[in-house]
């Protein structure tokens, strides 16, 4: 069964109509990566697969793991699995990093009927992936991303999802503002998730990401739908000719 | 997201609303010098006390109740209000405090009996106009510490009560303390000595509960050279209709090296959302730091009352003497809220600092009036404001005013201020980490909040954080 079923969906942002018909399917194992140019919808339909409130979908399906999820609130889609890594992971003053980490591990564990996790238990398992990703241990005491770097930003949307565990994992724009290390413990974080029935959507609009993560499948989404869907042998071919090579796939 | 769901979610019921079933005694409404001598006379005063209630009167007759502040209310019709309350059993030890009082405590989470108190929490229990109880009075009375109603210093303490009453709020400083000057009926009365550091947080519970009355307190603290102190408040009143009046001074005096850490929780009734009913609170609380070295520390978390009019203020007079307001005030359903701090400097080297968090939901107005003055002698005056609100929705409001008055140009001030939305990005990205809608606003407001509520004595934080959660709680659909 594929993970995620996106079915013509038509999605649209105040008055104007962003995802025009995509159709989308994620299997389970793979990694998929959603390249497009600006403007595309590429940001919309992470945003239309988690549920944010900017979206208003108009037509069309998701299902995940073969039920409908439009209806589901954005944290139920959140504890039954699906997580993104924001492009612009927002800064809360004055929760400590720790606290709201441990909250939502809970919040997930309660979901699955687990104990929660004490204070204590809980460091122990963030510290192996703290140390991993090459961050700070302060990071973790300090407020949720205030005054965070744009690299230390993304390190710590990958701690959250190592720490949950998630089954759709979607990756917007991962990779912009990272130097080369950071790159690279982000990618050694993702990679580490790989595990058979994991599926992953990374969005880019750079191949450099590509070196690190490969890739199954190419998606090229241009003007709100997918246009074209090959494999990672795609990429070379973008960055010689460009989207404007690409004609849709009848 | 919908504007319904936010509603709810900062609507939370208030649960200390209940009556307790004592009998009360209740004077007639109005207010006259025949009501004066007769709180004079159930209390049992000395004559100068007395001549000091007519005195206040007579001047407060010829005042006008201030409108300055941000504040929306019908009149206050002072002649219909009763000024004195008292549930009639009048108890000599804890075994005669009527038993539900005794409960109606415990309820609200104070437990009288001693034995079963927090540890090294002392209590003063005040019911309208009375003291009922005061614990652990004998075993501070060995440190030398002196913790009793004002009523009984006013009776075995008189020259502290003629030397220090009066001389930080003044008999007529303003129309509110004027007329607490006149019918005060109880509160509390502290003395450290010298050199002692009292042993355990002090603290006086307010609880209005009879029909129609208002309630007048009045507490004075004394930290004598090298001493310390913390001591903490917290009220709360039944769910009524009626507006009712409260009214109280509070002043405090810390001598040469003393520090006062003084700490409110005020949760008074606050009126339902179209803002029928609750407690119109108007409150001069002042404290000076009368010798070197001296520090005032307040800290406040207001979420309570339908009007909260109220500036805890410093008088920073010694030389390096410190000054500290921090404050978090929640207004939801129909509340005001006016309030902030005074810092005066009239030293040399004083500072002061002050941290104001306003949260507005619903359709609560909130207003930080700050003023820091910085007298001709004060060299080296230091002082750093900072005042944050936050809005929840779209129907609340944020107003600040700070005032600066420089006298001293080598004085060094910094204000800051910032006025935020929770964000729905915020909300956002808690909800995709799979936290719920209301855990995701207590979140984000207990965080906007928590340089303040690290301030506060340690259990009164935890009470402070779950009381904001009750405040702004509510069943997100």
């Amino acid at each position: 069964m594929k993970t995620l079923e996106i079915k013509n969906i038509h999605a649209k942002i105040g008055n104007k109509e962003i995802l025009k018909g995509l159709d989308l399917d994620l299997e389970p194992g793979k990694i998929h990566a959603i390249m497009g140019p600006n403007g595309a919808g590429k940001s919309t339909l992470s945003k239309t697969i988690v549920g944010h409130y900017d979206v208003e979908v108009t037509e069309g399906d998701i299902l995940y793991k073969g039920k409908s999820i439009l209806d589901m609130e954005p944290e139920e889609r959140a504890l039954e699995g699906i997580f993104l890594s924001f492009q612009h992971p927002v800064e809360i003053p004055g929760v400590n990093n720790a606290y709201f980490l441990r909250t939502a591990l809970n919040a997930k564990r309660r979901h699955e009927g687990k104990e929660e996790l004490n204070a204590a238990e809980f460091l122990r398992e963030m510290k192996k992936h703290l140390e991993m990703l090459g961050m700070k241990a302060d990071m973790i005491s300090r407020s949720l991303n205030e005054g965070f770097s744009g690299g230390e930003k993304k390190r710590n949307e990958i701690l959250q999802m190592l720490i949950l565990q998630p089954e759709v994992i979607i990756l917007d724009e991962i990779d912009s503002g990272l130097d080369i290390d950071a790159l690279r413990a982000v990618s050694e974080g993702i990679n580490m998730m790989k595990d058979g029935k994991r599926s992953f959507l990374v969005i880019t609009h750079y191949s450099r990401i590509l070196d690190y993560i490969k890739p199954d499948y190419i998606h090229v989404l241009k003007e709100g739908r997918i246009i074209k869907t090959a494999g990672p042998e795609l990429v070379a071919h973008l960055e010689e000719h460009g989207y404007d090579s690409i004609v849709e796939e009848a | 997201m919908a504007q319904e769901e936010i509603n709810k979610a900062v609507s939370g019921e208030y649960t200390l609303g209940f009556e307790i079933d004592i009998e009360t005694e209740v004077v007639p409404p109005g207010l006259n010098e025949g009501t004066i001598r007769f709180i004079s006379q159930k209390k049992e005063e000395p004559e100068w006390m007395l001549d000091l209630r007519l005195k206040a009167l007579k001047k407060w007759q010829k005042m006008t109740e201030p409108h300055w502040g941000h504040l929306e209310y019908e009149p206050i019709d002072y002649q219909s209000i009763s000024y004195f309350a008292a549930p009639k059993k009048g108890p000599e030890s804890l075994d005669e405090v009527d038993p539900k009082i005794l409960e109606a405590y415990k309820k609200l989470g104070i437990p009288l009996e001693e034995q079963k108190q927090l540890a090294g929490i002392a209590v003063d229990a005040v019911v309208d106009s009375v003291s009922v109880k005061t614990t652990y009075s004998e075993e501070l009375q060995k440190h030398g510490v002196i913790f009793c109603s004002i009523s009984d210093a006013i009776r075995d303490y008189p020259e502290l009560i003629k030397k220090y009453m009066y001389s930080v709020v003044p008999m007529t400083d303003n129309f509110f303390a004027t007329l607490n000057s006149a019918v005060f009926t109880d509160g509390t009365f502290v003395y450290i000595p010298k050199g002692v550091r009292c042993p355990m947080e002090l603290s006086t519970y307010f609880r209005i509960n009879a029909l129609n009355t208002g309630q007048f307190e009045r507490t004075l603290i004394v930290a004598d050279e090298g001493s310390y102190v913390s001591y903490n408040e917290g009220c709360s009143a039944p769910t009524r209709d009626e507006n009712q009046l409260h009214a109280a001074v509070v002043e405090l005096i810390a001598m040469k090296d003393a520090e006062i850490k003084y700490s409110t929780i005020q949760n008074w009734y606050p009126g339902d959302e179209n803002g029928k009913g609750g407690i119109y609170n108007f409150v001069t609380k002042r404290g000076i730091c009368e010798g070197e070295n001296a520090k005032i520390s307040w800290t406040q978390v207001e979420t309570g009352s339908a009007i909260t009019w109220k500036y805890p203020s410093c008088i920073l007079k010694g030389d390096n003497s410190v000054g500290e307001f921090y404050s978090v005030a929640v207004t939801t359903l129909a509340q005001q809220a006016d309030t902030g701090t005074k810092m005066i400097h009239l030293g040399k080297n004083t500072s002061s600092t002050i941290i104001s968090k306003g949260i507005s939901a619903m359709k609560g107005q909130n207003t930080y009036r700050g003023l820091v003055k910085i007298g001709a002698n004060a060299t080296g005056a230091r002082n750093y404001s900072e005042c944050d609100s936050l809005l929840i929705g779209d129907q609340c409001g944020a107003h600040t005013f700070p005032y600066l008055e420089s006298k001293e140009t080598q004085g060094q001030v910094e204000h800051e201020a910032t006025t935020s939305k929770i964000s729905d990005d915020q909300l956002f990205y808690l909800r995709q980490r799979g936290i719920n809608e209301e855990d995701a606003v207590s979140m984000i407001v207990h965080g906007f909040c928590k340089e303040v509520f690290s301030q506060l004595p340690m259990e009164y934080a935890v009470e402070a954080k779950a009381l904001l959660e009750l405040t702004l709680e509510g069943s997100v659909g």
